[in-house]
Formats: structure tokens, C-alpha cells, sequence
């Protein structure tokens, strides 16, 4: 048995967890960017999602769209992983028994890898279908997998201040 | 806003909803993803004024996402509502609350600006300097302002600062 009580008992009592959790205004103003980077996050890879799923202007071309909107999104991803490791240190214990934050991090954990398996077996024979009415079913796929995914990050994230004792 | 507070706390729908406390939280993660869709909906419109995305003509990217963007606010107002109507009193007399409304009202203003600048038609004067200019001011100042409403959702904690 690995002690990750006590991990996650030192990580909330370093210096920087202890101002976060005691200084008055440092959580809530972590949690206000956090939600909104999140938020952000969500928004903007919704766009890619349904573009894969042929939901979204089939006319265009899905690279043009994915070099648009990716680097952003990359972006506010940074901010909102930030925010979220400060948020999480300053209350490590409860936080990581918390089963809608263990949720959320098992979604956090099926995007990444459905995000690897779009990079390395569908995004480079992109070129065949980039415009194409007909979209592969990988692509389809990938798609519904990061929008059912991130959808359940924010559910799970909304509830875990419902479930923090 | 008092008097309307507790109106809104009397009124029979409100009574109705709160004995459907489980609610609560869907109507907020609703909420949420709402705010997401007219956010990233505001940003696609914005990376073209910019000039950062070339591939289709600024008219065509606002045609494309200004239905995302209203479909997002019936969603995110109709949910406001519904939440409101759980704890009027708590809403209402909230300072941080009656921020988010004032900049959601120049939020849209800005929004239908911005799609005005970019109606159907405008091809030619939108994307002369001066149109894509203009455009470009248009569309920023809606972004900023949207996040200003999505920043002030999460700014109850400003106003109980504040009152210490």
C-alpha cells in the first residue's frame, strides 16, 4: 500500500498550499480563472468535436480548423492545469477522496489518450478527407469520445464541491 | 431588488423547483457548458477578424457561428433563470450578480455589433482596412466582455471580501 495519505497530508501543508488554503481570497480567485480557462476549454474543443462529427460546417477543411483553434485551446488548457494543481494542493486529503475529483481525472485520463490515438492514427491520413462529406468512423469516433469525455470533466468538477466533506 | 427577491422567493414555481433540490447541479453544469458554447463561438469569429484564421471570409465564419451563439444564450438564460428562481434572495441582493448582468448587457450589444459589422452583404466594406479594423476592435471587446460575465459568475467571494 502506497501512502498517499501522507503524500497528499505534505503536499497540503507546504508553504504554498498552506497560503492558498488560509490566505482569504487566493481559492476563490484561483477558482474563478480556473472555471473560466475550463469553460474556455470546453467551448473551443466542442468545436472541433462536432466538426468531427460532420455536426459542424462540412464544407470546411477540419486541418484549418484544428491548427485555429488548437493552439488557443492549449493555451487556456496551461492556465486551467495551473489553477487546478494550486486548487487541489490546498485541500490535497479531501480532494483525492473525493470521487467526483477521482472522476474527473479518469476523464481527464480517456481524452488524453483518445487525443494521442487521433494524433498517431487518425490526424496523418487526414488529408483524404479533410473536406469530404463522408467522415471516417475513427474520426467520428474520436470525436464523441472528447465530447462525451469533457462533458463529464466539467459534471464531475461541478460536483465535487457538492461532495467535499 | 429586495422587494423583487423576495417576490421571485414567494412565487409558486420557485417553491415547486426547490423541492427538486438535485437539480441544483445540472442546471449549473448546463449553465457552464452554455457559457463554453458562446465563448468558443465569440473566439472562431475573432481568430478571423484578426486575421489569424484565412480559410473562409469573415462573413461567412460570423453566418457559420452567430446561431451557435444564440443558441447558447437561450440555453445559458434559461438556465440563469431556473437557478435564480432556486434562491432569489441570495441572487438578487448580490452585488457580483448585478455586475454580471450590467456587462451581459454590453456583452450582447457588442455581439450584435459585431454580427451587424459582419451581416450578410458587408463582404466588400468588411474586409476593406477600415472594416476588418473595426471588425477587429468589434470582436475583441465582445470576447473580453464575455469573459468578464464568465469571470463575475464565479465572483460571489469579491462582494463577501468586500463586506468584511
Amino acid at each position: 500500500m502506497l501512502p498517499i495519505k501522507e503524500l497528499m497530508g505534505w503536499i497540503q501543508s507546504t508553504e504554498l498550499a498552506m497560503a492558498i488554503s488560509q490566505g482569504r481570497g487566493w481559492f476563490p480567485a484561483l477558482e474563478m480563472v480556473h472555471v473560466t480557462a475550463t469553460t474556455f476549454v470546453f467551448g473551443m474543443i466542442t468545436i472541433v468535436d462536432l466538426r468531427l462529427l460532420g455536426l459542424l460546417a462540412r464544407g470546411s477543411a477540419v486541418r484549418d480548423l484544428y491548427r485555429d483553434v488548437i493552439p488557443l485551446t492549449w493555451a487556456a488548457f496551461v492556465v486551467a492545469a495551473i489553477t487546478g494543481g494550486l486548487l487541489f494542493m490546498s485541500q490535497a486529503v479531501a480532494y483525492s477522496g473525493n470521487i467526483a475529483f477521482q472522476l474527473k481525472l479518469a476523464s481527464l485520463a480517456l481524452i488524453a489518450l483518445n487525443m494521442l490515438a487521433f494524433r498517431l492514427f487518425v490526424y496523418p491520413g487526414i488529408a483524404q478527407w479533410d473536406r469530404a462529406a463522408a467522415i471516417p468512423l475513427r474520426a467520428r469516433l474520436a470525436g464523441a469520445i472528447s465530447l462525451a469525455g469533457w462533458i463529464a470533466v466539467v459534471s464531475c468538477a461541478r460536483w465535487i464541491a457538492y461532495l467535499m466533506i | 431588488m429586495v422587494e423583487l427577491a423576495s417576490w421571485l422567493a414567494s412565487l409558486p414555481v420557485g417553491q415547486a423547483l426547490r423541492r427538486l433540490n438535485w437539480l441544483v447541479p445540472w442546471l449549473q453544469i448546463i449553465h457552464i457548458l452554455a457559457n463554453g458554447i458562446i465563448l468558443s463561438a465569440v473566439v472562431m469569429i475573432d481568430l478571423r477578424v484578426w486575421g489569424i484564421s484565412r480559410s473562409q471570409s469573415s462573413v461567412a465564419m460570423a453566418r457559420r457561428f452567430q446561431g451557435w451563439i444564440w443558441a447558447g444564450l437561450v440555453l445559458l438564460t434559461v438556465s440563469g433563470i431556473a437557478l435564480l428562481l432556486y434562491s432569489p434572495r441570495r441572487v438578487l441582493i448580490d452585488v457580483t450578480f448585478q455586475v454580471k448582468m450590467a456587462v451581459m448587457g454590453l456583452a450582447i450589444a457588442a455581439t450584435i455589433a459585431l454580427l451587424l459589422a459582419l451581416r450578410p452583404g458587408r463582404e466588400a466594406g468588411a474586409h476593406d482596412a477600415g472594416g476588418l479594423k473595426l471588425a477587429g476592435l468589434l470582436g475583441t471587446l465582445t470576447l473580453a466582455l464575455w469573459v468578464g460575465v464568465t469571470l463575475a459568475g464565479r465572483g460571489r467571494w469579491i462582494t463577501l471580501l468586500l463586506m468584511r
